[in-house]
């Protein structure tokens, strides 16, 4: 184990504490190991390491035929795996150069700003709970319960969705869903409003957060964050609005975007963020009703699972059911970058397509790991109190962290 | 779509490098080009600087393993202008032999745990990185396990050998 690196040297006297913060910490809401060298309650330097939970998905992926990623994306972000999966569909989707009806679009987009709500409460959430508030919590995750029976209900899964396919969805939203979704977009906004209620203008929690671990917009861009975190620094980069894919230039919203980049404006850009979701699932609901009801998928067979029930059944799609199964579809050779709006920034599939059965090289560009490595430098000199919610506030997930 | 054309953004690369660097082309309108290790830093800060361009956002760094190709090891830079609105991608082909390439931590200080990955994954070493280790990895690795001889599997393991299963 020689080759493990020496942490700290700047210590001889050794008049400073070295503290383990995890890997496994009940406060740090996943496998986080931070390394920090305490001068009492206050962190001098500190070292991330992470790998954890590192399960090479860019190695199985080059193994794999494209619709069997799909699984290994959930697994990223866990907190909203359907955002993850739709950004891997509308990455193949435009190397085969695939466009979507619109009711597909309008579908998709429903479920991603879903799972962006979802992610947030988690999120705004837990981040009350570190500075001493549990109620908020309860209260907020009852409604990401909601999300889940939603998903449940178009897809028969809660946490890693799979949801989706290439090409479209494998079953229509049925009324249940619509009624469900519905349903949550009436009873949701008075909890927001309450959940605001409790804290942005609660003194204990302002104290808390304002003014901890503020970034620069400088800062935050030469770290290449994205997400909620830049747009609270100030930068209103937004890839839904920059980059519309999934028709979201049919919407009407607006990016909210914070002053100094501190917990609290992170805090309250995320609540404005699920504001504007809550908005542009509504329009997607009114705009999805002039489609025809029928269309959830395109009409792709070379890339689109026919049913099961077709495939027993019905020569041409038994052969196309073996040719995706088994990677035989043709596809252009050529590099694809397809970026989505995750919850937590930018989501970007970098997918090198050599016309085999499996990508050449897939690259996650994931945002959690590019946003946290700014977390160890920007502790220093502060309060470890103040490094917990600062942790909880940059919404890092394990699985989208270590891949 | 962007504020600037990508014909605008080469014709401003071509002006400065010359033929130091040479278009691969634009697949799904996204600018790719190719230039040498000597070169990258230059261009990257190019590009990051010049008033009309303004690639200030790095948006990831890795690699890619070609055995066949006589520089197997590409890096693959991908940039975006916020203000303009139009991203580029840079690569950068590596002899096997030699895998040194100038770090962009000058530039910008997201690219420290992005090179470190690529470090982790391909081995390309990034000359004057400011602590370039293994990331995701364990710090005993000697292999670098994204590149194409890695085998998926240990080639060791016994438990999926057929006459466990009867066959």
């Amino acid at each position: 184990m020689q080759n493990h690196p020496v942490f700290f040297d700047n210590d001889p006297q050794g008049e400073l504490s070295t503290l383990n913060l995890g890997p496994t910490h009940p406060a740090t809401h996943g496998v986080f190991q931070n390394v920090l060298q305490m001068d009492g309650e206050r962190i001098v330097s500190g070292v991330s390491t992470i790998g954890y939970i590192h399960r090479a998905f860019e190695k199985i992926a080059e193994h794999r035929p494209f619709y069997q990623i799909t699984p290994l994306t959930d697994r990223l972000n866990y907190c909203s795996s359907p955002i993850n999966n739709m950004g891997w569909h509308m990455t193949v989707e435009k190397l085969a150069g695939i466009t979507m009806p619109k009711r597909v679009d309008y579908m998709r987009v429903i479920i991603m700003e879903l799972a962006r709500i979802a992610d947030h409460i988690i999120c705004n959430g837990v981040l009350g709970v570190d500075t001493g508030a549990f109620t908020g919590f309860l209260y907020m995750m009852e409604y990401r319960e909601e999300i889940y029976e939603i998903y449940e209900e178009i897809c028969g899964s809660r946490l890693t969705t799979n949801i989706g396919r290439i090409g479209g969805f494998e079953r229509n939203f049925n009324t249940i869903a619509f009624n469900k979704i519905r349903k949550f977009l009436k009873e949701f906004p008075p909890v927001l409003k309450e959940f605001e209620n409790l804290f942005n203008r609660n003194r204990i929690f302002i104290d808390r957060t304002k003014g901890v671990a503020p970034v620069t917009a400088e800062t935050a861009l030469s770290y290449s964050w994205s997400g909620p975190l830049l747009r609270a620094a100030g930068i209103d980069y937004d890839v839904r609005a920059m980059e519309p894919y999934s028709s979201y230039e049919d919407f009407d919203f607006e990016i909210p975007v914070g002053e100094n980049g501190d917990v609290y404006s992170r805090f309250l850009v995320r609540n404005e963020e699920m504001k504007q979701s809550l908005r542009i699932i509504e329009q997607a609901l009114t705009k999805i009703e002039k489609e025809p009801a029928d269309i959830f998928h395109a009409d792709v067979p070379e890339f689109y699972l026919p049913p099961k029930e077709e495939v027993y059944n019905n020569m041409e799609a038994l052969i196309y059911h073996f040719k995706i199964v088994m990677g035989e579809v043709e596809t252009p050779v050529t590099d694809v970058y397809h970026a989505v709006e995750g919850a937590n920034g930018e989501l970007g599939f970098y997918l090198v397509n050599d016309g085999g059965r499996s990508p050449y090289r897939l690259h996650f560009r994931r945002p959690s790991f590019i946003n946290y490595q700014m977390y160890a430098p920007m502790s220093q000199g502060m309060l470890l109190s103040d490094a917990i919610i600062n942790m909880s506030s940059l919404n890092v997930i394990a699985g989208e962290l270590d891949a | 779509m962007g504020k600037i054309t990508n014909q605008e953004v080469l014709d401003k690369i071509a002006a400065k490098f010359n033929e130091q660097v040479t278009v691969i082309g634009e697949p799904h309108s996204l600018l790719t080009v190719e230039t040498g290790r000597d070169q990258i830093i230059d261009l990257l800060a190019f590009l990051k600087n010049d008033a009309t361009l303004q690639f200030i956002f790095l948006t990831d760094i890795t690699a890619i393993h070609y055995p066949e190709q006589e520089k197997p090891i590409g890096v693959i830079y991908h940039l975006h202008s916020l203000v303009n609105n139009v991203r580029i991608r840079v690569k950068v082909f590596l002899h096997d032999a030699d895998v040194h390439i100038p770090t962009a931590t000058v530039l910008w200080d997201g690219a420290n745990w992005m090179e470190r990955e690529t470090y982790d994954f391909f081995g390309v070493v990034f000359d004057g990185h400011p602590d370039l280790r293994r990331i995701l990895n364990v710090d005993d690795m000697t292999a670098f396990p994204m590149r194409k001889e890695f085998p998926l599997e240990d080639p060791n393991r016994v438990d999926k050998k057929d006459y466990f299963f009867g066959r």
